[in-house]
């Protein structure tokens, strides 16, 4: 029973969906930025002059960084969710 | 609500490479990752079909928002925005948002403390089984065949893009869904959607912005609108409105009442597609809030669907022509004209991947209303909890099976399709009368339920059938699913009145937590610490989502 609950709680944490919006958004943030660093010259004026790739992978890691942060700063807490289950667990 | 998507154009291929291919790699990965993890944590039926009821509001407000934000409608809503200009932001402002405020301030409250699974549970405590049964059998077939148009609709992305084979990109894409779905019930489709709504804005934000510097920043766009086909009432949103003088060629009172109230209501309040978002929440509060939270990204949502389509309108010069451009490749034209590699792929994804999570929110509607409410309260009760839990996984793979087979009826007989999504359009519209006379007029009898809402859906289909034979001639489809709603939603009220007149009502006793103004006492307060802040109050926040609604229409007069 408290090792299923711990499964549980582990899976509860580990796909956090803001864990994974943050992870996934780190990634292609990472690989924009060092493709828009890159970009030749015809990807640069397809876009209208502007480093879009860039642009959009910096916008794209400081998504992610926030999501990641805002997961750490505030991780779930398995016991106040599902109080359905737990009818001892109120809260005021 | 649904919009129709056929993009046949042959000249809209996308120069993707191989980074296009692993941003979209990563992205599917991530998916079944999530169906992965997500299956460890379920393990009721409760927890695959409701996810546990354990999802905060932000979460739950965003798959709402989600659920509805698919790719046919992104694509539909810059089809709808080339063609009729500023105007579609009624779709929007006051064809969404209002009432989504009323569901989560007035109607979620009755959804969520009832303890029902569905909408169709819902109509069995409040009326019987049979008007449970009647919803649940409809519902179930519209599922399906909405999952097989998301289905069809897709594999003609997926060609016209990438070109891909039809047959190949409907197995590959409903082999995805029934993988998350299956896997992790609710909750995995729930993430997907999630995740989905932040990637397909990550590749329209660079689109609109790119789109808006070729021509020239919002000055030169509009410039540019009043010079072309659609001129200065391109650029307004109500001005013309009293004479049906406009692009829209609506009334002003046919925009408020057959828009705002019917159409908008019966699709919002009552589709359990959406209403399943709200019935995941963790509490009552986050229940309420649900709506309300996806009602202020919708505001915004015009600014990344009507003003590319307003960009691809100058940009593209036989845009909606004959022989040229159909009006829904606007997004896909203004992608291969201005991503390069690396953005394109993002763009690419986030648009298959919002395909998928509307043909998942299809089959989770489906397989919930499938085992609980056709299955469970007609065929087998009083099974153990893991014999439910199975036939949802199997109600989930019968489900892509027949969205597949739709899907290849769809792409032999796509003027079928095209009528169904019409009809589907205005289908909620009678559920929509029997819910709220339901829910007001306790006196109203279980038989009005059932024959009410019967009457209703028929006059729905014959209305639209009779405008397709010729019979009722409407002018254009647009005009005729506000009349076949119309229609629908007097024929159910006026059945359901003389019915209740005729036969026996049921006990107050049975109707507590149900009926307006009969509250249940037995059930507890399940607020969480916090849920009094004013942030979390629903009345205030949804008052708040009506007034930026109204506010933001000043500019677009």
């Amino acid at each position: 029973m408290s090792e299923d609950d711990n499964t549980r709680r582990r899976a509860f944490r580990l796909f956090d969906l803001r864990r994974v919006i943050g992870g996934l958004f780190l990634v292609y943030g990472a690989i924009l930025t060092v493709v828009g660093l890159l970009d030749s010259d015809a990807a640069l004026r397809k876009a209208e002059g502007v480093r879009i790739n860039l642009w959009a992978g910096l916008a794209m890691l400081a998504f992610g960084a926030l999501f990641v942060l805002w997961e750490r700063l505030r991780p779930v807490d398995p016991d106040a969710v599902g109080a359905e289950d737990d009818p001892t667990d109120s809260e005021g | 609500m649904p919009h129709l998507v056929t993009l046949a154009a042959p000249d809209l291929s996308l120069d993707v490479n191989l980074l296009d291919y692993a941003v979209l790699a990563l992205y599917f990965l991530t998916v079944l990752g999530i169906g992965l993890a997500a299956r460890r944590a379920v393990h009721t039926s409760l927890d695959f079909f409701l996810s546990g009821r354990s999802l905060p509001a932000w979460i739950t407000g965003l798959a709402f928002l989600s659920a509805n934000l698919g790719a046919t409608e992104i694509l539909g809503m810059a089809a709808n925005g080339a063609q009729y200009g500023i105007a579609t932001v009624h779709y929007y402002w006051i064809g969404a948002v209002p009432a989504m405020v009323f569901l989560g301030v007035v109607m979620m409250p009755f959804y969520y403390r009832s303890k029902v699974h569905s909408v169709p549970e819902f109509l069995r405590r409040r009326f019987n089984g049979q008007t449970q049964l009647l919803n649940a059998i409809t519902f179930a077939v519209a599922q399906i065949l909405i999952a097989g148009i998301n289905l069809y609709a897709l594999a003609l992305v997926m060609g016209a893009l990438l070109g891909w084979p039809l047959m190949l990109s409907i197995v590959v894409s409903a082999a995805i869904v029934l993988a998350y779905v299956v896997l992790g019930g609710l909750s995995s489709a729930i993430y997907n959607e999630v995740m989905q709504f932040f990637v397909i804005l990550a590749g329209l934000i660079p689109v609109t912005v790119l789109g808006l510097i070729k021509v020239g920043g919002i000055s030169g766009l509009a410039d540019k609108v009043r010079r072309s086909a659609l001129g200065e009432p391109g650029l307004h949103a109500w001005q013309g409105t009293a004479s049906g003088d406009n692009p829209l060629g609506a009334h002003w009172i046919g925009v408020v009442l057959g828009l705002g109230f019917v159409l908008s209501f019966g699709y919002w309040t009552t589709n359990f597609a959406e209403v399943q978002r709200g019935l995941s929440a963790r509490n009552t509060n986050a229940a309420r809030l649900t709506p309300i939270v996806a009602a202020y990204p919708k505001l915004m949502i015009p600014a990344v669907t009507v003003i590319p389509g307003l960009v691809a309108l100058v940009l593209f010069s036989d845009l909606g022509k004959p022989g040229g451009h159909q009006y829904n490749d606007a997004i896909p034209l203004l992608m291969g004209e201005l991503l390069p590699n690396g953005v394109l792929g993002v763009a690419v994804t986030g648009l298959l991947a919002s395909f998928m999570a509307g043909m998942a929110a299809n089959v989770s509607g489906f397989n919930t209303v499938f085992t609980y409410d056709i299955w469970k309260a007609h065929v087998k009760k009083d099974r153990p909890d893991g014999y439910y839990l199975r036939l949802g996984r199997w109600a989930t793979v019968g489900g892509v099976i027949a969205g597949v087979g739709t899907a290849l009826i769809a792409s032999g007989f796509s003027n079928i399709m095209e009528y169904l999504q019409t009809l589907f359009s205005f289908f909620n519209a009678p559920l929509f009368a029997t819910f709220i006379i339901g829910l007001f007029w306790r006196r109203m009898t279980p038989w009005a339920g059932f024959w009410g809402l019967l009457s209703g859906t028929v006059a729905a289909f014959a209305s639209y059938i009779l405008f397709k034979a010729g019979v009722l001639d409407f002018g254009t489809d647009l005009n005729a699913t506000f009349w076949g709603a119309g229609t629908a939603f007097v024929v159910d009220a006026i059945v359901t009145v003389i019915v209740t007149l005729m036969t026996a009502p049921k006990p107050e006793s049975e109707l507590r937590g149900l009926v307006w103004g009969l509250s249940d006492t037995s059930i507890a307060d399940d607020s969480l610490r916090g849920d009094k802040a004013w942030y979390r109050s629903p009345v205030l926040l949804g008052a708040g989502a009506l007034v930026v609604g109204a506010l933001l229409y000043i500019p677009f007069f």
